[in-house]
């Protein structure tokens, strides 16, 4: 996965840990829940043995949990599915939209730590963007992170894709009022390299309460 | 004597399954899923063991720790973490807690914890009682 940049690979590097990180959290919280239910059915038959009559509508309760559970576990697999198949083509044309759908799911709970709410707001055709799209994740994902520390009042992130004329645009909205601009300021010294790799800019808008990713539509240069 | 029990873990259905389990082993189970709500529930009841999960919303473990250790210092608190990792178990047992147990759990190894908690606990309740009596003779004695 050559960038031709350092810096853009160490943060490539720490993305993937901590986004990785993140997920085995939250399989090993499935697991647990299922592994209680297990125990619980271990229990039951040990009372059921002594003589304890089996309690048919608890059992039907117990297997709607562990559906449930699975279910859950489908929806971290497949974003991490996604995500792990993020950097296959290092350059391709790829749709706004969906990566910030699918940098909603891999931040779900780095928001709920923060008790921040994030809403993916999508417009009915793709916007589509040719770029690396592993490092455009790892650049929305640090642009999103530094918004959720200035989260306003209600304490949710609305990110919004819109078609532009030379590309795409993402906006993360509902920052605390007059706070965009030092959060754009943050990220980008977070971001390093990757902004002019990707040949994105990044800037508060004129309302003070968006931060702006705007992407070009033709390849980053390489 | 049963022992008595608070859970602290934003995952509500680990919440309620864990503790309807517990239950069945003859404990007295407490839940909550917020960190807050549970510093408020140690200022008025007293518990032989604290599960406390390391990463939640509201306030991290660790910090929730250190307020409860702050002002109940003999609370016997173990830590449920869905963080495989050993540093952060070996944070925590440097802070003072019981013990590290990892997700999945093991209900009986964790039942054995507390068991042990609330050994701990009432030799520590004992002794702060048998430094308030001595104290309180010597004030007298003065």
């Amino acid at each position: 996965m050559a960038t031709g940049s350092n810096e853009a690979e160490l943060s490539g590097i720490q993305f993937f840990g901590k986004m990785s990180a993140s997920i085995s959290h939250e399989i090993k919280n499935v697991l647990a829940v299922i592994n209680e239910n297990a125990g619980l059915l271990e229990d039951i038959c040990f009372m059921a043995d002594r003589g304890k009559p089996i309690d048919t509508p608890r059992l039907k309760k117990i297997a709607g949990d562990v559906k449930d559970q699975v279910r859950r576990a489908d929806r971290i697999v497949t974003a991490m599915s996604r995500f792990a198949h993020s950097p296959d083509e290092l350059c391709t044309t790829t749709d706004l939209c969906e990566l910030t759908a699918l940098l909603g799911l891999l931040a779900m709970r780095f928001a709920a730590i923060r008790g921040v709410a994030i809403q993916t707001l999508a417009p009915s055709a793709p916007v589509l963007v040719t770029t690396f799209p592993f490092w455009l994740l790892n650049m929305l994902w640090i642009c999103l992170d530094c918004a959720m520390t200035a989260a306003g009042p209600g304490k949710t992130i609305e990110m919004v894709a819109e078609k532009t004329t030379e590309g795409g645009l993402l906006r993360f909205r509902k920052l605390e009022p007059a706070n965009a601009a030092s959060v754009a300021c943050i990220a980008l010294d977070r971001l390093s390299a990757l902004p002019r790799m990707l040949n994105a800019t990044i800037a508060a808008d004129s309302t003070k309460t968006e931060l702006v990713v705007w992407l070009p539509h033709g390849p980053p240069a390489e | 004597m049963t022992e008595k029990v608070l859970i602290v873990d934003d995952d509500k259905a680990l919440l309620n399954i864990m503790s309807e389990r517990m239950r069945n082993r003859g404990m007295e189970v407490t839940t909550t899923a917020s960190p807050v709500e549970a510093l408020q529930i140690v200022e008025t009841e007293a518990f032989d063991a604290i599960i406390l999960d390391l990463m939640m919303p509201e306030m991290g473990g660790i910090e929730a720790f250190q307020r409860i250790k702050e002002r109940n210092p003999e609370l016997q608190i173990i830590f449920l973490t869905g963080h495989p990792s050993v540093s952060t178990g070996v944070d925590a047992m440097k802070l003072g807690a019981v013990d590290f147990i990892p997700k999945p759990v093991d209900l009986n190894e964790l039942t054995e914890k507390i068991k042990q908690a609330k050994v701990s606990r009432a030799i520590l309740v004992e002794k702060q009682e048998q430094a308030r009596l001595k104290k309180a003779l010597i004030d007298k004695s003065r």
